[in-house]
């Protein structure tokens, strides 16, 4: 077709500012038909920014767009669907109590008939071969399942340009494969893929071009399937990565974390009941949980910091003592420091300052509090100190904790809990929306504490920060949690089905 | 054309201590219009209401007055609003808490003694507290909404007040008057400056406005009710318990009104009366928000909020302004100020172009 020569979508010195950052400056795009375009960029970068003017859902301040090479103005979501811009976007917005059709049905823009649109749905799921049932209840599908929804409902539109916003981030290995072959398929019918994401490995495998941003410029273009993922991330932050030093180990120290059958009910309709866990960490060791999210990976870090109790105190058992019952303060008391998953509202207070954010976990530990008032000064120290050994970039500790980047008040949280010289630090999702460079230092200061005898847990749905840094990990599904695997002798595969657990993929063994 | 609302990056300070100024002014102006459309002199009435109190020092003592149980009751209140606790009820608590102290003065009437007045000021607060206490209770063991709790026990506390006037604690020598005794010499607070209305309980206030200050911005007590109403997640893995802080917060809010109810009993009343419940339990919760919920700036609120009382009742002989048209002030002032605070977050955005359709 004389078409296909036409680039399908081009972006030209695209602007968007927002009241105090310049997003996008002057960033130009172009993508080809049928091609898979990886857009790279650190958290901040102004990846997203760009993808929602591409699908209307803000506008720009400068530059054009060119669709089809025709100049067009993107004004709203549904003109971008009709257009024929397809998006899928990372957090799902399926309702849990519907079925797959029903769900569909809901995100359409025109209305079908029942039996239409099932017949339709049949066809792009023979058509793809992907396996769902459109009459199942979204509450009972795996994570890879539900993303599949959101891809036959774009899928459905015959879309000429499909936008992935880090789509692989909560799929199994398997799932991944999956994915990675549907997307190739409908790349061979001409439909282009812009791709988002930050697994650098990834995009090796599926993309065969690459723009990458930093600080909302374009900064390279390159062919992801001659670079490294090294080169790339370097290109991403543009300075050179850090390797993770890993020391060889002695043998290993005392059992200082012991869970044993740990079992909790969840908690509202779709909470993840915890049954039986159990697992023992020695001092110096980093021990870590893999799984797909929503696995009870919230229920058990909860429960492993104190923030909700379990009735049976020798469940947990700190250097020897129960203190399953104990809460957050007599636990940290007792040597269990500990960081969630979220870190705006949870980990960190936005609206406080960094001192003040101190307050909330350190008083105890560094002793800022006497006679029931806090001292202000010893808890700026503090914060000072944080900022200084973890190179948090922030106007200093008075400086609200909402200022900071995700990245670095990451640092500044892991690095409150650390300074604190914990006996065992529960840490979840350490670099979750974390540039490379931050990571690395993350990485890093995590396995210097271990060295200095401290017993580690991370939670992480990201199985290579797992592989990289932990000496032993296991696989939490459905609230259960596998037997523990040395990282050295782990295989992925295997992990990967433990990850898929009983919702495993018939399909995975299909290639 | 096309409004939109944008948040802003970081809300500036100094139109965040603004607001309340613009608020008031905003008030005064349409206010001067409203009762100009309605055919009185609208901006005789706003000078009545907003200027005449300041003008003399009498006016000044009747300000302090007015000021002192709205103070008291707003600086519990806003500890409650600053943990996301929405007690509503101040009104009820101030009355039962007036009432508990009616009932030591009542029941040492003829004694004398140092001690009856600060006992009775225990009974306040322990009064106050105790009625705020089944709000706390139903919101931690039944998860009841406590704005819906408190605001309906204040109807019940005005209707216990109306049965004790009427039944048991009425006046043997009050001629069937719906009314208690006169307290005592030893009940009744004195004086600060001899023969002026200014009694004890006014200093009182500025005095714990300066303590509440202090255990807010300093305490440790203060951090976790700043913490739960922030991040309540953050408040838990901090290990704050919710429950603790709904009750402290109920409890304090609940204290401080039933101190002013008998502040206010056994100040400017020497007595209780049906027509005690004066809606200073309400007007307080203006006063906390007006106060941005900061101590210090909830006694200026105050004061602004006495001078609309002693000049509404000004415009009222003066002019001839209705007694409801006080309300009508007040209220605006909230209005004004939630309006100025939405601009204080966000800025309008007015394009003309609208989207495609």
């Amino acid at each position: 077709m004389a078409r296909d020569t036409v680039n399908r979508i081009e972006l030209v010195n695209v602007s968007k500012s927002f009241p105090g950052v310049l997003a996008n400056d002057q960033v130009s795009l172009v993508v080809k038909p049928g091609e898979i375009h990886a857009l790279l960029g650190e958290n901040g970068a102004g990846k997203s920014t760009l993808v929602k003017m591409i699908y209307g859902i803000m506008q720009p301040d400068a530059g054009r767009i060119t669709w089809e090479g025709q100049p067009v103005t993107i004004a709203n979501p549904k003109a971008a669907r009709r257009m024929g811009i397809g998006m899928v976007f990372q957090h799902f917005s399926l309702f849990e109590a519907m079925t797959v059709l029903e769900n569909i049905a809901l995100g359409l823009d025109a209305k079908r008939s029942q039996s239409q649109l099932e017949q339709q749905v049949r066809d792009v799921l023979l058509a793809y071969g992907l396996n769902l049932d459109p009459h199942r209840t979204v509450s009972t599908l795996s994570v890879g399942e539900r993303q599949r929804i959101e891809i036959v409902r774009a899928l459905l539109l015959r879309p000429k340009l499909l936008i992935m916003d880090e789509p692989t981030s909560v799929l199994t290995p398997q799932e991944v494969e999956l994915l990675f072959a549907t997307l190739k398929q409908l790349a061979r019918t001409g439909c282009p893929i812009l791709y988002i994401s930050h697994k650098l490995q990834e995009v090796r495998e599926l993309c065969e071009a690459a723009t990458i941003l930093r600080g909302g410029k374009v900064v390279a273009h390159c062919d992801p399937r001659s670079e490294t993922p090294k080169s790339m991330a370097e290109l991403m932050i543009g300075s050179s990565l850090l390797q993770i030093s890993k020391v060889a180990k002695g043998k290993p120290g005392d059992v200082r974390f012991a869970v044993d059958n740990l079992s909790l009910s969840g908690t509202g309709d779709f909470g993840v009941s915890l049954e039986g866990v159990s697992f023992a960490v020695r001092a110096g060791e980093i021990f870590g949980i893999a799984g797909v999210a929503g696995n009870g990976q919230n229920e058990l870090s909860l429960a492993l910091n104190g923030e909700t109790p379990v009735s049976n105190p020798s469940a947990i058992m700190l250097d020897g003592k129960p203190v399953g019952t104990f809460g957050t303060t007599a636990r940290r008391a007792a040597g269990l420091c500990a960081v969630p998953e979220e870190r705006n509202g949870h980990g960190a207070v936005a609206d406080f300052s960094l001192t003040d954010n101190t307050v909330l976990t350190a008083r105890d530990r560094q002793g800022f509090v006497s006679g029931g008032i806090i001292n202000h000064t010893a808890a700026s120290a503090f914060a000072t100190a944080v900022i200084n050994a973890f190179t948090v970039k922030a106007t200093g500790s008075d400086a609200l904790a909402g200022s900071l980047s995700g990245g670095n008040l990451q640092k500044f949280i892991m690095g409150r809990e650390m300074l604190q010289k914990p006996g065992v630090l529960v840490v979840s999702q350490p670099t979750w929306g974390v540039d490379a460079g931050a990571a690395t230092a993350i990485h890093q200061s995590l396995v210097d504490l271990a060295k200095g005898g401290t017993a580690i847990i991370v939670i992480s749905q990201d199985l290579d920060e797992l592989l990289s840094i932990c000496d032993r990990l296991a696989v939490i599904n459905e609230g259960r949690l596998s037997r523990d695997l040395k990282t050295g002798k782990a295989n992925i595969d295997e992990i990967g089905l433990l990850m898929g657990g009983v919702h495993g993929e018939h399909g995975a063994h299909a290639h | 054309m096309h409004i939109e609302l944008e948040q802003r990056k970081a809300p500036s300070r100094a139109m965040q201590a603004l607001a309340p100024v613009g608020a008031v002014l905003a008030t005064m102006l349409t206010g001067a219009l409203i009762f100009t459309a309605l055919g009185y002199d609208g901006f005789g009435a706003v000078k009545q209401i907003f200027y005449e109190p300041l003008t003399s020092a009498y006016r000044w003592q009747d300000l302090g007055v007015k000021s002192a149980p709205l103070i008291l009751i707003a600086l519990g209140l806003a500890v409650g609003f600053r943990a996301n606790v929405w007690n509503i009820g101040g009104e009820g608590q101030y009355v039962i808490g007036a009432l508990a102290g009616t009932g030591i003065a009542l029941a040492t009437w003829g004694l004398q003694g140092w001690w009856i007045l600060p006992l009775m000021c225990i009974a306040g607060i322990a009064g106050g507290a105790a009625y705020a206490a089944i709000a706390a209770w139903l919101k931690t063991r039944f998860n009841v909404n406590e704005i819906l709790s408190s605001l309906m026990l204040t109807y019940v506390a005005v209707q216990v007040l109306f049965y004790l006037m009427r039944g048991p604690w009425k006046d043997p020598q009050g001629f069937n008057f719906p009314q208690t005794r006169m307290f005592t010499d030893s009940q009744i607070l004195p004086a600060v400056i001899p023969g002026s209305v200014v009694h004890l309980g006014i200093p009182i206030a500025f005095l714990v406005a300066l303590a509440m200050w202090f255990i807010m911005s300093k305490s440790l007590f203060g951090f976790q009710i700043r913490v739960v109403g922030a991040a309540p997640a953050a408040a838990r893995y901090g290990g704050f318990s919710s429950r603790n802080t709904i009750w402290a917060a109920m409890l304090v809010g609940g204290g401080f009104a039933g101190f002013a109810g008998i502040v206010e009993a056994a100040g400017p009343f020497g007595q209780m009366t049906p027509q005690f419940p004066a809606g200073y339990g309400f007007t307080a919760i203006i006063v906390a928000f007006l106060g941005r919920l900061h101590p210090i700036g909830i006694v200026l609120a105050g004061l602004v909020l006495a001078v609309s009382y002693v000049g509404g009742e000004l415009a009222q002989s003066n002019i001839g302004l209705p007694k409801s048209a006080t309300g009508v002030f007040q209220a605006m002032m909230l209005f004004f100020l939630l309006a100025a605070d939405v601009l204080v977050k966000y800025r309008v955005r007015i394009s003309a172009k609208a989207g495609a359709a």
